[in-house]
């Protein structure tokens, strides 16, 4: 296939930062769109031009690193997948692609695609975890059943990738879905509940002071997440917020 | 010189805990002096920086991915292996330590083994005292699932991502110590030298990636968790960034490198699909435990599946060759990886491959259906002779167990699996080689220690499925946290180490220079170029399958690219910038180094054994005709490399091993 891309470009987190346009040719539907994207930074390496700077690791949907913002949807047109994971047989040849970084204000840009998403880690820092010492001088792992259902559905919950994709999507950039999934796993589980006050209280002051933006319910971040991280958590995290403050 | 791996004294059972007995420690106060940097945050790095915060040590963590929860363990699909004997079918940790001795083709340090075999219960315990949510019976406990190599049902799961799991479990005590101050965390750095001063490791010199500032960091101790180097073959399932670099360093300042040419090659991945990939997928060794591995029997089948016009699923029973299950019938589809790996290969080689590039053989779970579906229209009371209704019921289940794996096969290959078998071929996967390190996990520069996949420990020359996991998390929650404290006791009035002196300028000068060189090269061809061309060669002479003259051509070669590569390679963009070419460049550079060393430890071990396998080393008849043949006489050591300039010019020091618990035998698995 033949595709015209339209790619944003900027130096620096001070750049201004533009569109620019790119031909590409010989694209075989079986790539997958970063795939796709080396072959044309290598295209542009070998004519001497700076190559488009984009995050990805794993490559296989799991590590959480690629971001891109492809024809207006944060992961591109696919559902369940990451940018990674979407393969140029849902492109047809002729197409012009817009792809550009996950953009809110609690991301700034780094260069061209890259964002800055270490608020989500900072919002981890506040309350993301459970206080045992690592010493291994705890309890039996079985000492403690937990009924199925909750530990599938903290598992379903624990399966966010934290890419920021419900970000990207959401209008407000609000972060309601990747904190309530964290927040969720661990009000789920027996292990969580210790803390379950001091954590959803300490979370959200974080996100808020982050910078993201207020949730309104128009549940186009669960749509857009690759993990398919339910609403369920965020009504889940107001629950546990509203106890917390009702005890706080 | 003989390696000294400071084993302890006494019976095996009780090395480690006479050994913690009588090691010395340092005392919480004096931990506040002392500072411990970690490079990576995988399993390995995250639960060792994590539990030495906790116990008082300063602690300086770095990654190159933007958040510690990237690391490449977070791949990890198919679960984590502990001694627990929760099903009650006999494991125990004599069990588990003789699985893993045998499985490594008696190419590891039994004492070394038998502690990870000892702490692996505890593991469990901690993960889901921290809240990480393995699967679960509908009693409420602990479910478990079986891996090749073994006959016991010890691995503990979170669907296909039992990594991403631990590891958010290993980030989730890094973030606390984080947000108590005791674990500083540099995101985006790259390690690209060691500091030693005085012959100990005291530092570090890094790259920030996002404005390429070059750091000195300093402390009493590093610790090296960065992974293994299967990125040399370019294409592995590893991750794109995954690389050598940091071990590689070590190794030029001291650090035997040891077996380099264990790799592990696993067999069920996505197969290559053309010129354009840049990865491979790995399906989780799990499938293998229902699902069934075959080719045709016949070359007119193979042909007309190539062709399209016969449905692999249309080719009855007795035309198909379950090869696994002929050839090995103890095991059948759950012989080790190493074993299952060279078996495709050989009914590919011999023309029964069954994609268009032949390098394909089917992995089905039409069977495994069938049985599912039959056994829960029995529990649900309904009828077991209604084919479609079987089918519904069966492949719920197998959804239930594999569901993501199946889809992310789907999105890559665009075939229904529930409805075709999946079509897979084995792809470079894991690293046994790594750093020579003692048993305190100290690589042979005093107070630099490697842990996880980074060192070559506990796998010999074939690592068992679940097992990495396992390693990664013993060595960083439970070895080194008190290994370290014996070293570190000396220095609780060394202070804080300065970085303004020669040694660390010496080594930022290094880094700098290479760097200058890199981006000043203005070659004709980019970094990937070579990268592919050193995996072709690595693929092609130094994979699956090796002879003498295939890997005395392959040294040649690599020894002409990387000049090749210093001469002509092209860094666009500039050194103090976000700039992933030059990132990528200097990984490349050591993996062209690495890569001539690897093949040169293939070349001197003439045996077969494990991962390795020498074409001119198999059993010559009886029942094990052609299967690999091991030499211990003269094999049963580690080939710990010692770097002397040019790869070609390492020097070679042995540590014998010694069988003292498990008696050497030839594997078999038939
Ligand atoms: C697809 C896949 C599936 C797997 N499934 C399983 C499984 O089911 N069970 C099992 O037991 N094992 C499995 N393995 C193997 C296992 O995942 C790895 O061996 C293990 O996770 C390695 O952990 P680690 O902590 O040693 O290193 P990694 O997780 O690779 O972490 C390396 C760390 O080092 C950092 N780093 C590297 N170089 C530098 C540098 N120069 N400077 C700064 N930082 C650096 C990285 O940023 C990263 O944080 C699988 C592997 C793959 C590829
Ligand atoms: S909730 Fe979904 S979209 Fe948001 S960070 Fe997690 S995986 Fe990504
Ligand atoms: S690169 Fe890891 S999720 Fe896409």
């Amino acid at each position: 296939m033949n595709l015209t891309l339209k790619i944003w470009r900027q130096k620096n987190a001070n750049d201004k930062g533009k569109m620019v346009d790119y031909q590409i040719s010989d694209v075989s539907p079986d790539m997958s769109f970063l795939e796709m994207l080396d072959v044309l930074n290598e295209q542009l390496i070998n004519k001497g031009d700076d190559p488009v700077a984009f995050d990805h690791d794993c490559r296989e949907g799991i590590c959480g690193m690629c971001s891109l913002y492809i024809n207006g949807e944060a992961h591109g047109p696919d559902r369940g997948v990451t940018t990674c994971q979407l393969h140029m047989r849902m492109f047809n040849d002729g197409d012009t692609i817009y792809i550009e970084p996950f953009r809110a204000s609690a991301f700034p840009v780094v260069k061209d695609l890259i964002v800055d998403r270490s608020a989500f880690d900072r919002i981890q820092h506040a309350g993301g975890f459970i206080s045992v010492n690592t010493s291994g001088n705890t309890i039996d792992a079985n000492a403690i059943p937990v009924e199925k259902h909750n530990a599938d559905k903290a598992f379903e919950a624990a399966t966010c990738i934290g890419c920021g994709a419900c970000v990207a999507t959401c209008k407000n950039s609000s972060a309601m879905l990747f904190v309530g999934a964290k927040v969720s796993q661990f009000a789920l589980l027996p292990q969580g509940q210790v803390e379950a006050t001091d954590r959803v209280l300490n979370m959200v002051k974080q996100m808020d002071e982050e910078g993201f933006g207020n949730c309104t319910n128009t549940g186009a971040c669960e749509v857009e997440c690759p993990k398919g991280i339910s609403l369920e958590n965020i009504a889940r995290m107001n629950q546990e917020y509203l106890k917390a403050s009702l005890k706080g | 010189m003989a390696l000294d791996s400071k084993t302890p004294q006494g019976p095996i059972a009780d090395k480690w805990t006479n050994y913690k007995n009588h090691i010395d420690l340092v005392n919480p106060a004096n931990k506040r002096n002392i500072d411990v940097i970690v490079v990576g945050t995988g399993l390995a790095g995250g639960s060792a920086a994590a539990t030495l915060a906790e116990l008082g040590y300063n602690v300086k963590a770095f990654c190159f991915q933007d958040s510690p929860r990237r690391a490449h363990s977070i791949a990890a699909q198919g679960g984590i292996n502990a001694a627990k004997n929760y099903q009650g079918d006999g494991d125990s940790t004599y069990r588990l330590f003789y699985d893993t001795v045998k499985g490594g083709d008696y190419r590891s340090r039994e004492a070394n083994v038998y502690r990870l075999a000892e702490v692996s219960a505890n593991i469990i315990d901690q993960c889901v005292a921290q809240g990480v949510p393995f699967a679960r019976e509908y009693g409420g406990l602990l479910d478990n699932r079986s891996f090749g190599g073994v006959l016991v049902s010890r691995t503990f799961y979170a669907a296909g991502q039992t990594g991403q799991q631990l590891l958010l479990g290993a980030y989730s005590a890094m973030n606390r110590q984080i947000g108590r101050g005791k674990i500083k965390m540099y995101n985006r750095h790259e390690m690209l030298d060691v500091v030693i001063v005085d012959g100990k490791a005291r530092g570090i010199i890094t790259r920030n990636l996002i404005t390429g500032e070059i750091e000195r960091h300093s402390a009493h101790a590093v610790v090296l968790g960065t992974g293994g180097y299967g990125n040399v073959f370019f294409l592995s399932t590893n991750a794109m960034g995954s690389n050598v670099t940091a071990a590689w360093k070590a190794h030029k300042r001291g650090a035997y490198f040891a077996n380099p040419c264990y790799t592990q090659i696993h067999p069920t991945c996505i197969p290559v699909s053309g010129d354009h990939q840049s990865k491979l997928t790995l399906m989780s060794e799990s499938l293998r435990n229902d699902g069934r591995i075959w080719v045709p029997k016949k070359k007119e089948d193979v042909e007309a599946i190539k062709a399209g016009t016969l449905k692999p699923k249309d080719l009855k029973e007795e035309d198909r060759d379950y090869y696994l299950e002929r050839r090995y019938p103890a095991f059948g589809n759950l012989v080790p990886r190493d074993v299952a790996s060279r078996a495709a290969k050989e009914r590919c080689d011999a023309g029964f491959g069954v994609n268009a590039t032949g390098e394909a053989v089917f992995l089905d779970f039409a069977s495994a259906i069938q049985r599912y579906g039959k056994e829960q229209a029995h529990v649900k009371g309904l009828d077991e002779n209604d084919a479609a209704l079987v089918k519904k019921l069966g492949q719920e289940v197998v959804k239930n167990k594999y569901g993501n794996l199946f889809q992310m096969y789907e999105k890559i290959v665009d075939q229904n699996p529930y409805e075709t078998p999946m079509m897979i071929y084995p792809a470079v996967h894991y690293t046994m080689g790594g750093i020579w390190v003692d048993y305190n996990l100290m690589t042979t520069v005093p107070g630099l220690y490697a842990i996880g996949e980074a060192n070559f420990s506990d796998h010999g020359a074939n690592r068992l499925g679940a097992s990495a996991l396992m390693q990664g998390l013993a060595d960083g929650y439970f070895v080194l946290p008190y290994t370290i404290g014996d070293y570190l006791s000396d220095d609780i009035r060394t202070g804080p180490i300065p970085t303004d002196t020669k040694e660390f300028e010496e080594a930022e000068n290094n880094v700098r220079e290479r760097i200058d060189k890199l981006v000043n090269n203005n070659g004709s061809h980019s970094v990937d170029y070579f990268h592919k061309k050193l995996g072709k060669i690595m693929w092609n002479k130094v994979g699956m399958s090796r002879n003498e003259k295939g890997l005395k051509e392959a040294i040649e070669e690599i020894s002409e690219l990387r000049q090749a590569f210093w001469s002509d390679v092209r860094v666009p963009g500039t050194a103090n910038e976000y700039n992933e070419e030059l990132a990528k460049a200097g990984r490349v550079a050591d993996f062209l180094e690495l890569g001539e060393l690897f093949a040169k430890d293939a070349l001197h071990r003439t045996e077969s054994c494990g991962g390795h396998f020498r074409e001119e080393s198999v059993e010559l008849d009886g029942p094990q005709k052609g299967e690999a043949l091991r030499n211990d006489k003269d094999f049963a050591y580690v080939a710990a490399w010692e770097y002397k300039g040019e790869p070609k010019d390492a020097v070679l020091h042995k540590e014998e091993l010694e069988f003292n618990d498990i008696e050497l035998k030839q594997r078999s698995y038939k």
